[in-house]
């Protein structure tokens, strides 16, 4: 249903290792046995705050804060490929970033496991962010 | 790229979708597209105001989910409007390009915001009261303590203001006329109005005529025509609506304020209908929801009709003619279709504002015309109470019931807006008004509407009830969509209920809304299927799978279905207890430690001076149960802090048992009666870490002058001279109810026994989110003293025994997470190092957990063997 799976089989990284995912522009953010099912956790890709989720079809990873009052998203539940932001319950999809019922997008950005660690890769109108943009770009990847 | 389709709706609003389910409702075969020029499914604008007022997910406001569309098979556009539109050709260009024929269509493009020609009105800080992105806006403002004014004194602007009021930000009313509402209301009315809007915290600026709104770079204030000033930092416009024709017109349909229709709901063109704000009929375009549904209803027959009449036939001038222009004995084909036609709607205004019921109905301001005795025809009778704010008028033309006005009694609207409607005879307006304040909806004829915001009279409610022999006033709601809209005639809906089924209702409340799963359900699953978690809850029967919204709600069941024994499975759980603190809004958490009965030492105060003062602690407050909480920690930071508080969770962000307060009592105070520190101390001892339905908080106070405030707590206990009472279902937070007298005992030991039991009655009964005032309202008292009271029956006992196994398996400090986390990363970032606390040291944690439970099972309070034959005795009020 969801494109978890499809995004993290972009053909460039389908067989990259560990050091060419790096070259690829990817970042080292942890243990993928650190994320438990159905929860995120908070990591710092490139200076930007990123929530990375594991799902029962894989990884994910969106913008850390809610575009609504910036609440913590790794800190929501996580339901039928959504994460509930804690605060005021927005609902954002995973795999494209859309907020349920509203006209903001949260940042999208790949994900990888490679033997046991999880890369992650801005997504590429993350990058061109800037400090005070409002997130209401289109989602990066994925939908790419 | 083309499609075709028989109708083509244009337009995704409140119009579009009644349109498409009149139609369906009289044709399953018609293929139907409807296009939306907003990139969501049609919405309830209507209750608009309600996102503004309780923050709602606009998703919520949705008139009918995806599935509806794909089971009616009506086809959506979304997000992509029609740029062109041929009646002659029959086709619609997309602005995407896209092209559609069409056999008809209906044009349902709604309205626009009126937005007068001041000087500074395209300033940023200057918005209508339109779409949910408004209501953002006002939010977002309204938070920031942004002084709102709002232009318009009509329907949408006073909710509006009311909304932005709610927020808690200052907002002023600005008003062109003299009176509010003023084409609902008349003076008297007018004038009850504004000391009830001003008591919500409302301004209201009467006769000021904006003239600019003051910049430069955004909005800064209102400049009146007299010269005054208004300072504002957002301006909200709801002054009125203005058809959308711009189609239409370039349509070569013919428009004036709206697009021209006649009584068949046809435009100028026969192949073209219009439905809605954007519709002119008989000179009139209305602005409010209930004629769409009249609308849509003649516009669906019509298409039928003429669909049924054969390709060839067009209407015109409200008459069936064959498209050669060719009569085909018009009259008689409309007649004989049974077609009704549509001759205007009555205007009826409900205001959906907290604590102001209000409703006009019809022509109900006869002030602006003087009546005289011969010629003017129109008589008004009124009550008129100014002290409690109640004002109820009607007005008469020859003899006919033609308008009311209904202010803080609303009682009987429905039976004059029926009158209204069918002109009924009044020889004696105030026994009319009479009658209406005795009527109740079992009065009412069946013609009379019950829903005003989706056209659902009082007749189809009952035969929805009876046909399908609905239950719930949920059910009835999903059923009929009466009481789907804004929403305030639901407890008018719930007395039909309650009057078709003999006074049986039994109000259906689902712990998983989308697989409509009761509690009751989902406790049956788990039980019979052995499920200890909610992964296999779900597993079973879907609960929990599709928004998520349930799982803390599943969490709780499956705990209490397992006494505690259960699988924990955190991604179930709020993010409050899977760190065990209470998250603020900048996503830190705050600490509140034990302290039971608001008892405290010199050590633990000094403590949490030093923890407060080693992790810059931004605030350390006194809370409402006798504790204190150290807010604006940091997720990472709880492990440490915890450490060097050294004591257990107080359980502040869970639904779970919170703490005893208690007053001094008899140890100190020369009042009191019983040991009300000793007592609380216990009984937070005997219940502590347990997880309820919804949060319980508890009192003892030592005399019955309550200084622990023990009757406006879900469980208070009061000493009285010669024993002590226990108090049950109170509350003092949004609605202040004092508790129910559950039972008079003897002694200490006796009452903790039975606040234990109460509580695990509750912890099995109660619906989750359900705090025990509405659940002690629900189930009844005299059933739950039954129950926990009736020592013979054995259930008293058997509710002890089953929250002594509960209790033995709960945990009643989590804080010792912070050695033994239950994923190494639970409190750390990913990509950081967790700072170590240290490890558990050999089985320690569980060890102490054990002994702790132990001591709390062995008070002689829970003893099985307890005799209390006076408990029931006691209680001679039950």
């Amino acid at each position: 249903m969801h494109d978890t799976l499809s995004r993290t089989a972009v053909p460039e990284t389908a067989d990259a290792t560990g050091p060419e995912l790096l070259e690829a522009g990817f970042r080292l953010v942890g243990a993928a046995s650190d994320v438990p099912m159905l929860e995120g956790r908070r990591a710092t890709v490139d200076g930007q705050r990123v929530a990375v989720f594991r799902l029962p079809a894989g990884f994910a990873a969106i913008d850390a804060h809610c575009p609504h009052r910036a609440g913590p998203l790794y800190d929501g539940l996580v339901a039928d490929g959504c994460v509930t932001c804690p605060l005021h319950n927005w609902r954002i999809d995973l795999a494209s970033g859309r907020v349920a019922g509203q006209e903001q997008v949260v940042g999208v950005h790949e994900v990888i496991e490679r033997a046991g660690q999880l890369y992650v890769r801005l997504g590429a109108s993350a990058c061109d962010r800037g400090g005070d943009c409002d997130h209401a770009g289109e989602p990066a990847a994925g939908a790419a | 790229m083309t499609t075709s389709t028989d109708i083509l709706v244009i337009g995704g609003g409140i119009a579009g979708q009644a349109v498409c389910e009149a139609l369906r409702e009289r044709d399953p075969e018609l293929t139907v597209t409807m296009v939306c020029e907003e990139p969501r499914l049609p919405f309830d604008r209507v209750s608009l105001s309600h996102l503004l007022v309780d923050g709602k997910d606009p998703e919520a406001l949705q008139l009918r989910p995806e599935t509806w569309y794909a089971d009616q098979r009506v086809a959506t556009i979304v997000g992509d409007p029609i740029a062109e539109l041929d009646p002659d050709a029959g086709t619609a260009r997309l602005a995407s390009g896209a092209e559609v024929r069409f056999g008809r269509a209906v044009l349902c493009t709604g309205s626009e915001p009126l937005m007068p020609p001041l000087p500074g009105i395209d300033l940023p800080g200057v918005i209508p009261f339109r779409g949910p992105e408004d209501c953002q806006t006002i939010r977002r403002e309204a938070a920031r303590g942004t002084e709102v004014a709002v232009i318009g004194g009509g329907l949408l602007g006073l909710e509006a203001a009311y909304g932005v009021a709610s927020q808690g930000a200052s907002v002023t009313v600005v008003h062109l006329m003299d009176r509010l509402m003023e084409r609902q209301l008349d003076d008297p009315a007018a004038e009850l109005l504004e000391p009830a809007l001003r008591e919500l915290g409302v301004t209201v600026l009467l006769e000021r005529q904006t003239r600019l709104i003051l910049g430069p770079d955004r909005a800064r204030g209102l400049r009146f025509a007299d010269g005054e000033q208004l300072a504002c930092g957002l301006v909200v416009v709801a002054i009125g609506i203005r058809s959308r024709t711009d189609l239409a017109r370039s349509a070569g349909l013919a428009c004036e304020r709206g697009i021209v229709v006649d009584d068949t709901m046809t435009t100028s063109h026969p192949r073209v209908l219009a439905v809605g704000e954007c519709a002119q009929h008989r000179g009139m375009v209305y602005g409010i929801v209930a004629p769409i549904h009249e609308q849509a209803q003649v516009a669906a027959e019509t298409l039928v009709v003429l669909d049924a009449a054969g390709p060839d036939m067009v209407v015109e001038h409200g008459e069936l003619l064959r498209d050669d222009g060719d009569a085909a004995t018009s009259a008689t084909a409309v007649a004989t279709a049974g077609r009704t036609l549509y001759e205007g709607s009555i205007l009826s205004a409900k205001l959906k504002v907290m604590g102001v019921d209000l409703v006009s109905i019809g022509d109900a301001d006869t002030s602006g015309a003087p009546v005289t005795a011969d010629g003017g025809h129109a008589t008004s009778a009124a009550v008129h109470d100014r002290e409690s704010g109640i004002y109820r008028k009607l007005v008469v033309r020859d003899g006919t019931l033609v308008g009311a006005i209904l202010m803080g009694d609303t009682r009987g609207h429905e039976l004059l807006l029926d009158g209204v409607k069918n002109a009924r005879e009044v020889a004696d307006p105030l026994e009319l008004l009479a009658e209406a304040s005795q009527a109740s909806p079992a009065d009412l004829p069946d013609s009379a509407q019950i829903c005003n915001c989706n056209g659902v009279c009082k007749g189809e409610i009952v035969r929805a009830i009876v046909d399908n022999d609905l239950g719930s006033t949920q059910e009835v709601v999903s059923t009929t969509r009466a009481g789907a809209g804004c929403g305030s005639c639901k407890p008018t809906v719930t007395e039909l209920l309650r009057v078709v089924r003999g006074g049986q209702v039994e109000e259906a409340t689902y712990l998983c809304p989308c697989r409509k799963q009761t509690r009751e359900d989902l406790a049956a699953v788990a039980r019979e299927q052995g499920c200890e978690s909610v992964s296999e809850l779900s597993a079973a029967c879907g609960a929990g799978r599709d928004c998520g919204a349930c799982k803390p709600g599943l969490a709780y069941l499956i705990s209490e279905v397992n006494s505690n024994q259960h699988r924990e499975e955190r991604h179930a759980r709020f993010i409050n207890d899977r760190v065990h603190g209470n998250i603020q809004k900048d996503g830190t958490f705050s600490v509140v430690p034990r302290m039971r009965g608001g008892v405290t030492t010199p050590a633990e105060l000094r403590r949490i001076a030093d923890v407060a003062e080693k992790f810059e602690v931004p605030c350390v407050k006194v809370t409402g149960g006798q504790r204190i909480d150290l807010l604006g920690i940091k997720k990472e930071d709880l492990p440490a802090v915890w450490e060097a508080l050294d004591m257990p969770s107080g359980y502040a962000y869970a639904k779970s048992v919170r703490t005893v307060k208690t007053c001094v009592g008899q140890e100190f105070c020369r009042f009191g009666l019983g040991e009300s520190m000793k007592a609380g101390i216990e009984l937070e001892e005997l219940i502590e870490g347990l997880y309820t339905p919804h949060k319980v908080k508890l009192a003892v106070s030592g005399c019955p002058r309550n200084c622990a405030e023990s009757l406006i707590k879900d469980i208070g206990i009061v000493a009285i001279e010669g024993g002590w009472e226990c108090y049950v279902g109170g509350g003092g937070a949004g609605t202040i109810k004092k508790g129910e007298l559950l039972a008079k005992v003897e002694t200490k030991d006796d009452v903790l026994r039975l606040a234990v039991i109460f509580l695990q009655y509750y912890r099995e009964n109660g619906e989750y989110l359900e705090r025990t005032m509405p659940f002690v309202e629900r189930v009844g008292l005299e059933t739950i003293q039954a129950a926990v009271l009736d020592e013979e029956s054995g259930e008293p006992a058997a509710l002890l025994e089953r929250f002594r196994i509960a209790k033995a398996a709960c945990d009643p400090d989590p804080w010792k997470e912070r050695r033994a986390p239950l994923h190494p990363k639970q409190f750390a970032e990913l990509d950081s190092e967790a700072a170590p606390i240290g490890p558990p040291e050999g089985g320690e944690v569980e060890a102490e957990r054990a002994a702790a439970t132990a001591t709390a099972l062995r008070h002689p309070a829970l003893a099985v063997t307890h005799v209390s034959g006076r408990s029931a005795e006691e209680s001679p009020d039950a």
